[in-house]
């Protein structure tokens, strides 16, 4: 029994931990910066899964790796823009659009993966992200190897978190878009434009998620595999509403989660004998689920969230 | 910069409701249009293509006929479900519930004569799907939790379900190797209804229920109670429709419908369960029920519609070389130009200059 408890005082976890919370970290503080605004964005799988694929193809057809996450976040911000199209400047049905945009997204990186790579049985690699040393730090035991030889994607990912929080909480963009959110009227009678708040949380957002995808595939691995996303967008939906809307929370609750994965893979290899490795794979999904359930008491939507804003109609 | 506002349709043109879904579909054909020069075809060509694979012969005919069913089932779930606003995306697990009922009760622990076995199998299958749903909604019902994610995320738990169940205790001994259940006995499979074809009952079985479903919501208090709830469910329980038991019943309708696409594939299709039972049906169920504007008869026909892009897809691809993944790029396409459609038709959309006073 005592291997169990050994796991959690391992580097190995923490680093793996890490990394598995990046991805979700982005993709979280993507979504939380959508629904703030009042748009729920269900395309996050598909734009994940797109952006994983452009970032790839960038470095794959020849140009370094910044570029690859610099492609993905514009594609992402592409997908984003037209969700808010959508959804904001027409009110279509945002859950219908978003799944809508996550069939377009993901259904047109396989069909570009295949046209650029016809015949490819065994997915070509790329030289993704190598870990750093951070000097110093990273010689110290234990912490140095959990927190301080992880890739510079690692890094960006935690300075896009805070430049999220400052976003969010201290500058005038950052009070408009939870306003938008909350009381779009509100937001309107200052002068300031709704769909344009909206628009830019909605596009900013999705930039998130794509790069989120993309730390897949530059980072975490090296090749891009069709459906590799495998409901990591849908799964940072379950922790926005866990998080409560709040960037902060939503670090914590990826870390919390990432950290129970890092977990299940260590215990599986422990275990596998014994439980098949299926269910061990279903825990994510089923921990989401718990997570909402927890949350529930305490969830309070932005009460904007999913009312399209109409000029000119009073609500 | 062009401002415009949305002023609501008092009455849409009747005109406008009828053509719109024709003008999507095209709009998203010409958009794909571009993605197939990109590939180096010829757009008109590959189109040819694709509609000879799709209904060129008997055989292709009867293949996108027998696509359909499990895609018109999962749409009518879908139909159900968004007429009350219960956004039920876990067709697909639904669906894969529906088979692994199939496959303990059909193949072999139950022994029917055919005439009661293939319906006794529908009712296992609709059961099962139903019973995924039970605690998703009353979770909602009970304490808010929001049923899209929920649904979306038991998919892999059920996927996962089902790898196990073929890998382990269900595995086919005879299989030689491939994760697949047992056989369904020879008395539960559906008959083919086309001879040297593989169409088969399960395509007339959705029909039925296609016209079920429009009775239902049309000609009966449950189905005015469902779209009062899906129109404003705070009016409707002051007018004193039961919410709670609305909800559940949508929710057990819908989930019955997509566990039944399971009984189709597993029975009528294959006659065993795999692991790619459904290269995403549930999710095409999506797109099926918007494209008919969530009238159940119109989903046999945007059923129908969708089954033959997905098989016209694949005799384009090996014809033209373009990625059979332009099917889905269409099928999604098809889905946002609907959702176009239907502002115009709701809307008029009114432009005006930022100089000039509104």
């Amino acid at each position: 029994m005592i291997e169990f408890i050994e796991i959690i005082f391992t580097a190995g976890f923490w680093a793996a931990t890490i990394r598995i919370a990046c991805p979700l970290i982005l993709a979280t503080i993507g979504e939380v910066l959508c629904e703030r605004a009042g748009v729920l964005n269900l395309g996050i799988e598909g734009i994940m899964s797109i952006g994983a694929m452009v970032g790839w193809m960038t470095v794959f057809l020849g140009a370094d790796l910044y570029t690859g996450i610099l492609a993905a976040l514009i594609i992402g911000g592409l997908f984003g823009l037209l969700h808010s199209i959508f959804t904001v400047y027409l009110g279509a049905s945002q859950h219908v659009t978003g799944i809508g945009i996550t069939m377009l997204a993901s259904s047109l990186g396989f069909f570009c993966f295949k046209l650029i790579l016809p015949a490819s049985t065994t997915p070509p690699k790329i030289k993704p992200f190598q870990p750093i040393d951070i000097p110093l730090l990273s010689e110290l035991p234990f912490l140095g190897p959990a927190f301080f030889q992880h890739t510079p994607f690692t890094y960006l990912a935690i300075l896009v978190v805070i430049f999220a929080f400052w976003l969010m909480n201290s500058t005038p963009l950052g009070l408009s878009i939870k306003m938008a959110g909350e009381n779009p009227m509100a937001l309107e009678a200052q002068g300031i434009d709704v769909f344009l708040v909206r628009t830019i949380a909605v596009v900013l957002g999705s930039a998130l998620m794509a790069v989120g995808g993309a730390y897949l595939t530059l980072s975490a691995f090296d090749a891009f595999y069709f459906g590799m996303i495998n409901g990591r967008g849908w799964i940072a939906i379950a922790l926005v509403i866990f998080a409560s809307w709040k960037p902060e929370r939503a670090l914590l609750g990826a870390l919390l989660f990432a950290g129970l994965d890092a977990y299940q893979v260590r215990a599986q290899q422990l275990a596998g004998a014994i439980i098949p490795y299926q269910f061990f794979l279903m825990l994510p999904f089923l921990l989401s689920i718990v997570a909402m359930v927890i949350a529930a008491k305490r969830t309070r939507y932005p009460k904007a969230l999913l009312i399209p804003f109409r000029r000119g109609e009073r609500h | 910069m062009i401002k415009f506002r949305l002023e609501e349709r008092a009455k849409s043109p009747y005109w406008l409701i009828i053509l719109s879904p024709f003008i999507a579909i095209l709009v998203a054909i010409i958009l794909a249009g571009i993605l197939i020069v990109l590939a180096g075809a010829n757009p008109f060509e590959s189109y040819y293509q694709l509609i000879i694979g799709a209904f060129g012969s008997k055989n292709s005919f009867a293949e996108t006929l027998a696509r359909a069913t499990p895609i018109i089932l999962t749409g009518l779930a879908a139909s159900i479900a968004f007429r009350a606003k219960f956004w039920n995306i876990g067709a697909e697990g639904q669906l894969y519930f529906g088979a692994l009922a199939t496959t303990l009760f059909g193949t072999g622990l139950v022994v029917l004569p055919s005439i009661l076995m293939i319906p006794f199998l529908f009712i296992m299958g609709a059961l099962a799907g139903g019973l995924l749903l039970l605690p998703l909604v009353l979770l909602k019902l009970y304490y808010k939790v929001d049923e899209v994610v929920t649904t979306l995320l038991l998919n892999f738990v059920v996927v996962l379900l089902v790898s196990y169940l073929l890998e382990g205790p269900w595995k086919d001994p005879m299989s030689l190797g491939w994760p697949q259940g047992k056989s369904v006995i020879d008395d539960g499979v559906l008959p083919q209804i086309l001879s040297k074809t593989r169409l088969h009952l399960g395509f007339i079985i959705s029909i039925f229920f296609a016209f079920s479903v429009w009775f239902i919501l049309s000609k009966t208090v449950i189905g005015y109670r469902i779209k009062s709830v899906g129109l404003n469910a705070a009016a409707a329980s002051h007018a004193g429709v039961p919410i709670f038991k609305t909800v559940l019943i949508v929710a057990l309708l819908s989930g019955g419908m997509a566990g039944m696409a399971g009984v189709t594939e597993t029975a009528g299709l294959k006659g065993y369960l795999t692991l790619d039972l459904s290269p995403g049906f549930g999710y095409a169920g999506i797109a099926v029920a918007m494209l008919a504007n969530l009238n159940p008869i119109g989903v046999i026909f945007s059923g129908v519609f969708l089954a033959s892009i997905y098989v016209g897809a694949d005799a384009m691809s090996r014809a033209m070389n373009v990625p059979t993944y332009l099917a889905d790029v269409i099928v999604a396409l098809t889905v946002l130009c609907i959702l176009l459609s239907l502002v115009f038709v709701h809307y008029k959309i009114l432009f005006f200059g930022v100089k000039k006073n509104d």
